[in-house]
């Protein structure tokens, strides 16, 4: 029957049949996350020249921690392919060494990249399925178990070196620690009142620092990876322009710390001094922008910045901590199914008949 | 020149037009045909011819299955040499008529007249006796959208230029060589529904067609051209009359509860031939494109003509590249084809024929509910969340959140980083929820 068609054999093993569309973007969840790694590399060059080469090993031991914790999970507890190779684990266990002291015992930081994992993440199902920050609910974790370690803050340049012990004088507090313990000592808001000092200029002497120490992040300690504002707004620009970030969530979440401090705080300064200083831009940029944690719509992301903005300064301000993105992040993270119930997207073709024809 | 229009949502995918610059070819009479009933939406054609019956190209050989049908016409003269079931592109068997051509058969000739002299019934009967059907690939029966309730007048008519699927080039070259007959043709539908205004949508990347109408239509003050905004699918009917007209068709309503008739410019040159010259509709154009094809272009073929035959006519495919995959329409709404030997159908816009570089297929991961899928949505659609509803067989509640203003464009699937197989999992869904819908009417009644 077919002797026009003898020359057109199809393949042996048959045409490819599949479902419409025959053609993807080419995005991938691995090149999401080895983007989101590229993104942090600048602000892990700056962890780097302030705190030496113990910044490079405690990040160095968290993301070994997350990554083998994956491999053990996936491998003989789920049976499932081991897929560590899509970055995902690499990411949590850079962004958890990025939220501690860079003074953190080694061995510390590879347990907590490793519970980032099991408890933030495996739990649930892996990838995609976890409902809260993997990286905060280990930090948070840490803080509890190890409390000294998580809040001993060495000056930038000071022990460089992974093998030096820790003396008292190479250690400092960070300026979020001095104003929340100024603010608690009745008789220095007394005397600060009385000579006219602000709050702010009151650390920013203590600490002998300016706001462009704060912005470029040199000359004051904190989290290994969240001093230096320039290098993380550098990552975030990156994942901005390359689409895998929008700008609701960070822009939310720091106008309503920046709003919120001027209303309360009195002055463009105090403002000025919480949207620069602690985890806010980095938590900002990049935890409250994962997508496996965060509302889906643009609508949802804009009341999920301002929840984590809002109950940070909250925990700034009136909270027994000197620092709030983490536990602000987790406590938004579980309100995320709620809110994406609520920020439903206007479906197209839903107008009365009356009105559209106007 | 006008300000190009949009929607929202959508993307942007590769355009893949290499063809747009290959002249339409007509290619020879095939020596076999295969005549599908079900060619349009709506209730398949019934077969009027038995085995051996001689058959004249232009002959009816299935007539209308009823309003919402089309008649299928023998588009080569010829006997009938088989009448039952064949392989439909859409995977599934259903009856078909096979004609095998006589060699000694002459073309019928036709005699043109002018048919904007004719009343509104007699171009739409033309119409409807012609067989015509959508052929932008939707193929829903002509006459029927020709003839809307008189509570529902509609001013105005878009021909859809648009041509937003990656690949496919065989709108853009018929507007080029044959914009007369497109404007003829809009004209004839405009009278047939007594529509003030006439609109020509097509898309920025094409700017050689909307010049050549732009001239043509200075004549005319009731036609224009609007230039749109490359995007996909900008093409689709709701957003193509969202962007010219700001109108949006409310969920589950058709363009004309809003006034409008949206017909495809390839129909619209079909529709001036079935009314000028009485001529059904035979053939279309079809682009070939892909890796594998030796001569890609764009070709003026007779429907019925088997894929297998229409590359061979060609020229073939590439000795040295091995075919992956057939793909019959465009690379976001196109059907992949299990088997050559099927025919190319009244909404068949083209034919990729794909190595396996093009024919990559990502593997599946896990979602990440990165909502990249929401935001390419052009329906405001929650993808994610249909498909997880879709997953657990909650029929009602993926029907709450829309499961059938879905329009199938796969704007989600391209865009999802999980490679998650959405629009496979919406078709199953819509299946279902129509289903799940039928029944309870039934138990109400």
């Amino acid at each position: 029957m077919n002797t026009t068609t003898a020359a057109l054999t199809p393949p042996a093993h048959g045409l490819l049949v599949t479902s419409s569309p025959h053609i993807y973007s080419g995005l991938t969840a691995a090149r999401v996350m080895w983007d989101v790694n590229i993104a942090l590399v600048p602000a892990l060059a700056m962890a780097i020249y302030n705190f030496g080469a113990r910044a490079a090993i405690v990040v160095f031991a968290s993301v070994l921690g997350a990554v083998l914790a994956e491999f053990l999970i996936q491998k003989f507890l789920m049976n499932k392919p081991v897929c560590i190779s899509d970055g995902s684990a690499v990411v949590t266990g850079i962004l958890l060494a990025f939220c501690v002291p860079a003074a953190l015992p080694t061995w510390v930081a590879f347990v907590g990249g490793f519970i980032a994992i099991a408890l933030g993440k495996q739990v649930y199902g892996g990838l995609g399925q976890n409902i809260f920050n993997p990286a905060h609910v280990a930090r948070a974790l840490l803080l509890g178990s190890w409390p000294v370690y998580m809040t001993t803050w060495i000056k930038p340049g000071a022990a460089m070196s992974p093998g030096t012990a820790i003396t008292d004088a190479m250690t400092c507090a960070t300026p979020l620690g001095i104003i929340k313990t100024a603010g608690r000592d009745v008789e220095l808001m007394k005397q600060l009142s009385e000579s006219g000092t602000s709050l702010v200029t009151y650390v920013f002497n203590q600490l002998q620092i300016g706001f462009s120490d704060l912005f470029w992040g040199i000359n004051f300690s904190g989290s290994l990876g969240e001093t230096s504002k320039a290098a993380l707004l550098l990552g975030g620009l990156y994942l901005l322009i390359r689409g895998h970030i929008t700008w609701h969530g960070p822009v939310a979440m720091c106008a309503t710390v920046f709003a919120g401090a001027f209303i309360f705080g009195g002055s463009l300064e105090y403002a000025a001094f919480h949207l620069l200083t602690g985890g806010l831009i980095i938590g900002a940029l990049f935890m409250i922008t994962d997508m496996v944690t965060s509302p889906m719509t643009g609508c949802g992301q804009l009341i999920f910045g301002f929840g984590c903005g809002a109950l940070t300064l909250l925990i700034r301000m009136k909270g027994g901590y000197p620092e709030g993105v983490c536990y602000s992040i987790l406590i938004m993270n579980s309100l995320v199914p709620l809110i994406d119930k609520f920020t439903v997207p206007r479906k197209f073709g839903l107008v009365k008949a009356k009105e559209a024809k106007a | 020149m006008l300000e190009p229009k949009s929607f929202a949502g959508g993307l942007h995918p590769p355009e893949m037009k290499l063809t747009s610059d290959k002249a339409i070819q007509n290619l020879p009479l095939p020596d076999r045909v295969v005549l599908h009933v079900s060619q349009h939406i709506g209730a398949p054609a019934k077969p009027t011819h038995k085995i051996t019956d001689k058959v004249n190209c232009g002959d009816v050989v299935a007539e209308a299955g009823g309003y919402v049908s089309a008649p299928i016409h023998a588009t080569i003269s010829g006997s009938v040499i088989a009448v039952g079931n064949f392989m439909h592109p859409f995977g599934i068997p259903s009856p078909a008529i096979v004609i095998e051509r006589d060699q000694a058969a002459v073309e019928p000739s036709y005699t043109s007249e002018n048919g904007l002299e004719l009343s509104a019934a007699e171009i739409k009967k033309r119409v409807q006796d012609s067989g015509m059907v959508g052929l932008g690939g939707a193929t829903f029966p002509t006459h029927v959208k020709l003839a809307p309730p008189e509570t529902k007048p509609i001013d105005t008519v878009i021909l859809n230029g648009v041509e937003c699927e990656p690949a496919l080039t065989s709108d853009h070259r018929l507007m080029l060589e044959e914009t007369d007959k497109v404007i003829n043709g809009l004209q004839l539908i405009m009278k047939a529904l007594n529509a003030k205004h006439g609109i020509i949508g097509i898309e920025n990347n094409k700017p050689d067609a909307i010049k050549a109408f732009d001239e043509k239509l200075k004549n005319f003050q009731n036609l224009s051209v609007q230039p749109l905004t490359v995007k996909y699918p900008q093409g689709g009917e709701k957003q193509l009359i969202y962007a010219c007209l700001g109108r949006e068709i409310p969920s589950g309503s058709l363009p004309m509860d809003v006034g409008v008739v949206v017909q495809n410019v390839a129909s619209a040159a079909a529709i001036a031939d079935a009314v000028n010259l009485r001529r059904p509709l035979l053939e279309r154009i079809v682009t070939l494109a892909g890796n594998c094809a030796a001569n890609p272009g764009n070709y003026r073929v007779r429907i019925g003509t088997t894929v297998a035959d229409f590359i061979h006519m060609t020229g073939g495919l590439k000795k040295d590249v091995p075919l992956k995959k057939v793909i019959m329409g465009g690379p976001m709404m196109g059907f992949a084809l299990f088997d050559l030997n099927i025919p190319i159908i009244k909404g068949t816009s083209g034919i990729l024929c794909w190595d396996s570089e093009e024919a990559v297929h990502p593997h599946e991961t896990s979602c990440l509910r990165c909502g990249s899928c929401i935001r390419a949505c052009p329906m405001g659609l929650m993808p994610q969340k249909m498909k997880q509803l879709i997953d657990h067989r909650k029929w009602d509640k993926v029907d709450e959140i829309g499961m059938l203003d879905c329009i199938e464009c796969g704007c989600c699937a391209y865009a999802c980083p999980s490679a998650l197989p959405l629009v496979q999992s919406f078709k199953l869904g819509k299946k279902n929820v129509m289903a799940e819908r039928k029944k309870a009417t039934a138990n109400k009644g």
